[in-house]
């Protein structure tokens, strides 16, 4: 297990670096002089524009600029936006909104997602199995914009009952787009959930647990649950990486100033530096709950050994 | 050319086999293929004629945008009629110009098939392509490929193609965005295939090609591509609506289409701002949107089930 971890977490080191100097290069081929921007109207004075060129290593080769932001980033410095903000502050800042928002989204697939898919299992082919399946089928077929202004629309505006935007609820007003941030997950959790109750539920050692005459109640929980939830614990930490990206979106739409928000509002002014650090830090969070995922997956179930 | 060789190897090497073979054949009774099992399983499932009607509907309004506009011209506009709510004469409303929705929703119809079509074409034929030549070939190749996958697929679809289309090396419009997506979007075909062809690739009736000589494109295009068709098409049935719904997301970002381009995602963002006076120009443009991308949905959703054998009881 050690050598495997040891592996994985080498095998990471190429693929972080080809996915951050891929938006590196992307960043570098932004419209427009930056420097020159933040004058507005009025030009800068040329020792200025030499003077900032220099400081944030524009006269380089694209190469030896991405070796020296590397290099920074090693130390800790994920350098500073052009108006000289760190970019490190900014994510300290943004990252708690995220989080929670993630937080909220993986409660709603968890507690939604398997409590209809146990429902759906249980009796495969019968009512409740039926609407499962419609509804998740449905619910994948929303594009999350339009799920936002739905879920926006009816159970904020017409109903009142949620804040439609920004996170001055505290709590409160991450539920409505953690839920539709969780939606598309949530029909997949469930739809997982299902076939694992449903393929468990003809298994020997479940047919033992009822010729014992234990309660259905223990049958179902503490016997088919435990032994389906293996595939959905290890979606829905691979999903967690899959959440930042989505949160784009969802962000935007309920204006949360979160990571999601941040990264697309710098791609937008061109704040490379920004943009650069939430991917690279987006890719970090995604390539290491996949890790996680693969070791847990060997811890949950002993049948899988690796090497 | 190598047909009939094939045959008289396995008369001259399976004698008994090859002769039941032989007299099954010619006989012409039904041949029980994958696609005809799958076809027969496909046309008993509802959720496949759904998903097919919704999607000849909107083939046939990005063909035919004028008939289902009911003539109306979408830019023929009038600025009275702004915000106008959907009456029996105009049932989509009017936007915020003044111009029949139900005529721009229609004609929003085309540029989302375009893309959608145009990334699905790119993502198979790059998937397809750089999948069998990591899966067949192995060793280096195979890891330096599933690398450079890894890093595609480490970052989102909607991020990645928002920077690309934001830097402008592709330019702007339906070709860009296209491209946009296929850039970030190939991995999972590429996946599908190499584990395909990895799976077929010691099979005997690989290895018999081989020992009579076929040439490594010739074993790869007949005898192990074939094999991944199935999930592939499954795949890129799916992938069709996901492509549209991202497009549709991008546009909304402000990176894809622009506007004098009729864009479900540009009517969406223009609406989202008149949501609480008139909810219809968010409504009509996502419902339509939502239709689109449940048509592959449930086609390929149909498809995946008549197309796997274990599921069958």
């Amino acid at each position: 297990m050690g050598r495997y971890i040891a592996r994985r977490l080498l095998l990471t080191i190429p693929v972080m670096l080809g996915a951050s100097f891929l938006i590196f290069a992307l960043v570098y081929a932004l419209p427009g002089d930056p420097i020159r921007a933040l004058g507005g109207d009025r030009p800068l004075a040329p020792a200025v524009v030499a003077q900032l060129t220099d400081e944030f290593n524009l006269n380089d080769p694209l190469w030896l600029q991405y070796v020296k932001y590397v290099g920074d980033l090693l130390q800790g410095d994920f350098g500073t936006d052009f108006r000289g903000r760190e970019v490190l502050d900014t994510i300290t800042q943004r990252m708690p909104v995220t989080i929670k928002l993630a937080l909220v989204a993986i409660a709603f697939e968890i507690v939604i997602g398997i409590v209809a898919g146990v429902m759906a299992g249980i009796r495969k082919n019968g009512f409740f199995d039926n609407v499962v399946l419609v509804s998740t089928t449905l619910i994948v077929s929303i594009p999350i914009l339009v799920l936002a202004f739905v879920a926006q629309f009816t159970l904020g505006l017409q109903l009142g009952l949620f804040p439609i935007a920004g996170v001055n609820d505290g709590w409160y007003s991450y539920l409505l787009p953690g839920l539709v941030l969780a939606a598309g997950s949530l029909a997949y959790v469930a739809r997982l959930t299902r076939t694992s109750i449903a393929e468990n539920m003809r298994a020997d050692y479940v047919r033992t647990a009822r010729a014992k005459g234990l309660p259905r109640r223990d049958v179902i929980v503490r016997h088919t649950l435990r032994n389906s939830l293996i595939p959905v614990v290890t979606f829905v930490g691979a999903d967690i990486g899959t959440l930042m990206g989505g949160a784009i979106v969802t962000e935007t739409v309920f204006n949360l100033p979160g990571i999601g928000r941040a990264v697309f509002d710098a791609v937008r002014a061109q704040e490379g530096a920004v943009v650069v650090g939430i991917v690279t830090l987006l890719v970090f969070v995604f390539i290491f709950f996949n890790l996680v995922v693969d070791v847990l997956y060997a811890v949950l179930d002993p049948r899988i050994r690796y090497e | 050319m190598s047909e009939p060789n094939l045959t008289t190897v396995g008369h001259d090497e399976a004698g008994a086999g090859g002769v039941t073979g032989a007299t099954d054949q010619p006989g012409g009774g039904r041949q029980n293929s994958l696609w005809s099992d799958a076809w027969r399983q496909l046309r008993r499932n509802a959720f496949f004629w759904i998903g097919a009607l919704f999607g000849l509907l909107f083939v046939a309004m990005a063909l035919l945008p004028s008939v289902f506009a009911r003539g109306v011209d979408p830019r023929s506009c009038s600025l009275s009629n702004s915000n106008g709510t959907p009456s029996a004469e105009h049932w989509f409303g009017f936007d915020q110009q003044g111009c029949d929705y139900l005529a721009n929703v229609v004609y929003g119809a085309r540029n989302s098939l375009i893309i959608g079509l145009l990334a699905v074409v790119v993502i198979l034929v790059f998937g397809v392509l750089v999948g069998a030549i990591s899966g067949f070939y192995g060793g280096v190749t195979d890891s330096i490929l599933s690398r450079i996958a890894d890093i595609f697929y480490a970052l989102p679809l909607i991020l990645g193609a928002l920077v690309v289309l934001r830097s402008g090396i592709l330019g702007r419009g339906v070709v860009a965005v296209a491209i946009a997506l296929a850039m970030f979007g190939w991995m999972t075909a590429m996946r599908l295939v190499r584990s395909q062809v990895i799976a077929v690739k010691s099979s005997d009736y690989v290895a018999a090609a081989r020992a009579m000589g076929a040439s490594d494109s010739r074993i790869l295009l007949r005898h192990i591509l074939p094999n991944a068709v199935a999930p592939v098409l499954v795949y890129a049935t799916i992938t069709i609506g996901v492509l549209i719904a991202a497009e549709a997301t991008l546009t909304f970002l402000g990176v894809g289409l622009q506007a004098p381009a009729i864009s479900w995602g540009l009517q969406i963002d223009t609406g989202q701002d008149l949501l609480r006076t008139a909810p219809h120009a968010v409504l009509f443009p996502s419902l339509v949107l939502t239709l689109t991308v449940m048509a592959f949905v449930l086609m390929g959703d149909a498809l995946r089930d008549a197309l796997d054998p274990k599921q069958r009881s």
